[in-house]
Order: C-alpha cells, then structure tokens, then sequence
C-alpha cells in the first residue's frame, strides 16, 4: 500500500493490539487455579475460552467501516470483533470475570457478549448468528435506514444449514449483509480440508447470486479495501456479500487444547507470520514513525490493564440476581 | 354492557388474520413472515387479506428455512420491531429450534437485560385428522420446559384475539400454539365451542392467567386447547348423569402456568383431573399435578392424568382415536376420581 498516513491504519494496527494485549491478558488470569491440574471450572474464569489471537486482521479490516448503529454477530470466538466493534471493554472483561459490572451481569460469560450501544452480540452455537444479522439487516432496510450487519462466522459454519437458508435469504431479500468467513484452518480438531467439499467458500456464493470475495494472505490492508466494497454495495441497497478470509489460530480451539491433531510445525510456522508484527513492519516501512505506532501499542495496553483491574475489582453478582433479566419487562406502545 | 354491540360469532383463524391486521395497523413495527402467510393467507388461514392490505414490505412469504427466517425474526426484534413468525406446525421445531431455544429465549437474558425479544411464534398443534406423528403433535411440556418463552394456547376464538394482542404487545417471545381441531378451517373438522363471540374492541387477554370457565364444587378438570372441550363435555355428563358439578379449568398460558387458578380451585373441590393431549410422560400434566402434591393439598382421590400415551402418534383412525384423549376418556377419568377416595 503506497498511501502511509491513513488514520484507519493506524486504528487498525491499535485495535488489533488491543485484542492480543487483552487475550495475552486473559491467558495467565485463565490458569489461575487450573494448576497443577487443569479444570476448567476453576479459577477466575471458568469454562471454555475460545482465543482470537491470530485473526485480528478479519476484525479490523471489517469493522473499520462499521458505525455504532450497523450490527456485528460474532462467534464463540468473539473477543476480537468485540474489540473492533467497539465494545466496552471494561464490561467486557467483567462478564469474562463473572463480575456483576459485566455486559450482562456475569450471565452470558465469554461466548455470550452483548453490546447494546454498539450492535453487537454472539452466540456459542456454530453459524446460528447469521439468523440474527439477517434480521438487524432486514429491520435497517424496512426503516430506510442504510445501517448494515455483518455476520463473522467460522469455516466450519459454511457447512451448517443455517448458513445455506440465511444466504439463500438474505440474497433474496437483497438484504444489507455481510458474512465474513474468519477461515483457520480448522474446526476445533478437524482440517477444512478433510471436510469441505470445495477449497474455497467464497465460491459458495455464486449458488446464492452474491459477490463471494476470497482474501488471502491475513492482511489488515486486504480485508479492509475487500470489505469496503461490500459494505458500500450494502449500503447502496445492492444486497448482500460473502467474503472469505483466509487467516490462522495461532492458539487450540480452547485454552487448554493439546492440539495433537496439527502437523509438526505447523504452530511455529503460522507464529512467524503473527499478522501483527508483519503489518508494524509494513506500517514502519511505509514511513509511519514508530513512536506513533509505541503510542498505538501503550494506548491499548493501558485500556486492557484498566479493564482487567476494573473486571478484578468488581464484585461477584448477587446470587438473586441469576432470576432476573429471564423476561424484559412490557414497554408502552 | 353496551347492548349496541353486535353478537360476531367467528373461527380461530378469522380471529388470528384480524387481531394481526389490527395490530398492523396501530403498531407500524410489526411485520409476519412464514411458510405459504402471504398469498394463500396462511395454511391455517391465520394471516388472510394480510398480503393484499399491508404489502410485501410487512408480510414476507419465505422459503422453506425456519432456521434461517426464526433466526431473522429474533434480529428484528433485537432491533426494535415485533415480527410475528409462523412455524406451521409445531412437529417441524426440529429444524430450527436453536433459533427458538438457544437465541430468542435467552437474547434478554445472556444480554443483561439490554436486548428484547419482542417475537411471536405461531404454531399449530394436535392431531385427529389422521396426518401422523409427524405432523399431530403438541409439544405442550417441550416449550413449557424451556425458560425464556412464553407459551400460550387459546381454546376459542374470544380468548384468541386477546391472547395474539397480548402476545404481539409482550417483550418478549411468546410461542402461540393454536390447535387444528379449533382453528376453523373448512377441511379440519372444529369443534363448535371454540367458534365464540369476538368483540370488534381491543382487548387483551393476559399472558400467565388461567381461567375458570365452569364453576363447580366436586372435582377440578384442568385442560388446554382443544381438551377445555373435553373438559367441559364431561363436565355436562357428569352433572346430568351423576350430580357431579365439576369445575373446568382453561390453562391457556404454559408458561408462566398460572398454577394459583388451579391450586385454588382443587383446594376447593380435592379432586383432580388433568386433561392434555402431549405426551404423558415427564409432561404438562404430571407438572400441574406435581405442584398439587407440592402445596400440599388434601385429595379425596388419588389425582387423575389423561394424556397422550408415550407412543408416537399413529395414523390409522382405529389406532389414532384410541389413544388420543377425548371427553369419554376424561368423562372416566372423573368418574374414577370422583367414585374413589384416597
């Protein structure tokens, strides 16, 4: 990229350290009384915790186009969409924590982050997101309004029907959405490659009349001109877009994962592609000055430090408080 | 009383189709997407003329993929509109039930409190006409088991229009079974008592009240949907042919289950029949009476469930009608409670 002093590059680079500040963060926290022995409902954060080191580029690159009123549903894997999303992170850190300050009250966990302010939600179950932005989509487009929604969803979903009935769908409706496919390789344990019949699911796309856009290379700088496209194409009333992102776990499918099923090498091969280090490289060599980017890089850690003491500092929710919020209460009208 | 008002007897079916285009009409908000609602006017005959009146822009026929229009209708509530979904029969949950369970249930909840879902689920139940276990079922306890949903189910057209009201209005998802055998439609048999009078003005029926629909003093006979009927068929033989005055029950919310109506009612009367056509087992039934035992009420009979027994439901008439609860069925039932003591 020959233009240097874009702001959302600088965003982009600064979001995606926040991400990996704030999972770098969490690891430590997360074995925290799961030693010696691993169990997973010990400690300060129990069950399943799903990393998104790695993928950082396929939230920034998206999102940076993304305004408050536009949705983003994301995955059992969601903290870096979060991020991106704009998500408070102070109260996300505490429904990490089970805190009563967290997003909902210690009620949804890690897998479960609602974000009303911002649009955001995600849910623990493989491509069932997609439902939900389809109809954020749809209720922006009965309004008149030219708010979008972008669903993230894994690999592993493109063989769910939920993905086949919402992109037949939501092609039409000609609905305002975006499905980003966050492509790494793997389905908890088992390869794409062992289980999809085709090498890339963008080609997916043309048996639903949309665009279907494959990005390779991890790349802030792709995704983000990619996604440009298609979220201008949305707004426009031009209809949905699919775009697949090739990018890489660079942890198991959770904290604890053996990851017996990858080939030797393959971690230390995809470490040395971090997408982060190589796009600081890049961002240097196209003349943005370092200490920017140091600025960027204290920035976020100071934000992750302040939501974890703030998750660390809040009070456990009040055993009462696990039967409210099962309804909301009737609004007039 | 206004004496004015006309007397407008009229099915389930015609009642639903209005109460959504009254709905419609005062609440720009709400818009009705299914399988075949839009230009046949629903199979079931719940969103006739809707089409014609409102537009393609709030009344959606969709392909057949309820994971994928369940899971858009939980979206659009998320963002402030009140879609009223229909899932033609209730037998097909199968295909989409984490949208239902796993999204609409818990958006309020796994959110704080931040998130609605104002949705209406509308869906058919019951068998009888001989469509297999496939397509006859109920699924009462199934949904009433499921926190996060509110179930209704009306057993005439008076209480279907303040049910559909109440449900569009609520903030959260209600799951509204209508049964086959009420709904009305020229090719299913109806029985008549669930034709009613409906008054043209705007009422509510509330979500989470039973009803006392005959009073009596010897015996409780609870039911739902279509065994209210039951209920009160063996109700008049019982008064007529045993001098028995049984008190008759209309459940018409699963969940919440107003179990007050009915705790006050057996502690009144000390017997009790529970009369519902889901699956016997672990069912809705077995619930009403586990919270009899729990108040601790005094029966003078050991209490009574008739329910479907737990076997698919069959096809063949023979088969069919002899394992689907009917009034003879709960006739015996009470008599049996009623001629014992415990």
């Amino acid at each position: 990229m020959s233009i240097t002093n874009q702001p959302h590059r600088l965003w982009m680079y600064e979001n995606m350290v926040k991400s990996r500040a704030f999972e770098d963060a969490i690891k430590p926290a997360y074995f925290e009384g799961k030693t010696p022995r691993f169990n997973m409902a010990k400690g300060p954060i129990p069950g399943e915790m799903h990393l998104s080191d790695g993928q950082e580029p396929c939230a920034v690159g998206v999102c940076a186009h993304l305004r408050a009123g536009d949705t983003v549903t994301a995955t059992h894997r969601p903290h870096h969409a979060a991020i991106a999303k704009g998500v408070d992170l102070d109260r996300m850190a505490a429904e990490i924590f089970g805190r009563e300050t967290g997003l909902s009250g210690g009620r949804g966990g890690h897998m479960h982050l609602f974000d009303a302010s911002v649009n955001f939600a995600c849910s623990g179950i493989i491509a069932q997101g997609m439902g939900p932005a389809l109809g954020a989509a749809m209720a922006a487009k009965l309004r008149g309004s030219d708010a979008v929604a972008v669903a993230y969803i894994g690999e592993g979903a493109a063989n769910q029907g939920a993905f086949h009935e919402v992109m037949n769908l939501a092609s039409v409706w000609r609905a305002p959405l975006i499905v980003v496919i966050e492509d790494n390789g793997y389905g908890v344990s088992v390869s794409k490659a062992s289980c999809t019949a085709l090498s890339r699911n963008a080609d997916r796309a043309a048996a639903y009349a949309m665009p279907g856009i494959h990005v390779a290379g991890n790349d802030p700088d792709a995704i983000y001109e990619v996604a440009g496209d298609a979220i201008a194409r949305a707004r426009r009333g031009e209809g949905p877009s699919l775009i697949e992102i090739e990018t890489s776990r660079l942890e198991g499918h959770f904290m604890g994962d053996q990851e017996g099923y990858r080939p030797d090498g393959e971690k230390d091969r995809l470490k040395a592609i971090d997408p982060i280090p190589r796009y600081r490289e890049r961002l240097l060599a196209d003349g943005l000055d370092a200490a920017e980017l140091a600025a960027c890089e204290n920035r976020a850690q100071q934000a992750v430090d302040a939501a974890f003491a703030f998750a660390r500092g809040s009070a456990l929710p009040d055993p009462a408080s696990a039967f409210t919020s099962v309804f909301a209460e009737r609004t007039p009208g | 009383m206004n004496t004015a008002t006309a007397i407008r007897k009229q099915t389930i079916a015609k009642t639903m189709s209005e109460a959504l285009a009254s709905e419609m009409e005062r609440d720009p908000s709400v818009v009705v997407l299914g399988e075949d609602i839009g230009k046949l006017g629903g199979v079931f005959g719940n969103t006739g003329g809707l089409l014609e009146r409102f537009g393609t822009d709030r009344v959606f026929d969709t392909p057949i993929s309820e994971t994928g229009f369940i899971g858009a209708a939980v979206g659009m509530a998320g963002a402030g509109m009140r879609p009223v979904v229909e899932l033609m029969f209730v037998d097909f949950f199968g295909v989409c039930m984490d949208a239902i369970y796993n999204l609409a249930a818990k958006q309020a909840y796994f959110s704080g409190g931040q998130v609605s879902c104002p949705m209406v689920l509308m869906t058919s139940v019951g068998g009888g006409y001989g469509d297999a276990g496939q397509h006859s079922q109920c699924l009462y306890a199934t949904f009433g088991h499921l926190p996060g949903m509110k179930v209704v189910i009306p057993s005439n057209a008076h209480d279907a229009k303040g049910l559909m009201l109440a449900a569009i209005r609520d903030a959260n998802p209600v799951v509204f079974m209508f049964h086959k055998a009420l709904q009305g439609m020229g090719w299913l048999g109806t029985v008549a008592g669930s034709i009613t009078d409906v008054p043209e003005s705007d009422y509510e029926v509330p979500i989470g009240k039973a009803g006392v629909v005959r009073e009596g003093t010897d015996i409780t006979l609870v039911g739902l949907g279509i065994t209210v009927h039951h209920c009160l068929a063996a109700a008049d033989a019982l008064s007529r042919e045993d001098g028995v005055e049984a008190e008759v029950i209309d459940i018409r919310t699963i969940a919440p289950l107003d179990r007050e109506t009915i705790l006050a009612s057996v502690r009144k009367t000390g017997r009790v029949a529970v009369v519902d056509d889901d699956y016997l087992s672990c069912g809705l039934a077995g619930e009403v009476i586990a919270s009899i035992a729990e108040a601790g009420i005094p029966l003078a009979s050991p209490p009574q469930r008739v329910s479907h027994p737990d076997i698919p439901i069959p096809f063949s008439p023979a088969l069919e009608h002899a394992v689907l609860p009917n009034a003879e069925m709960t006739l015996a039932a009470a008599r049996q409670s009623v001629g014992e003591r415990s």
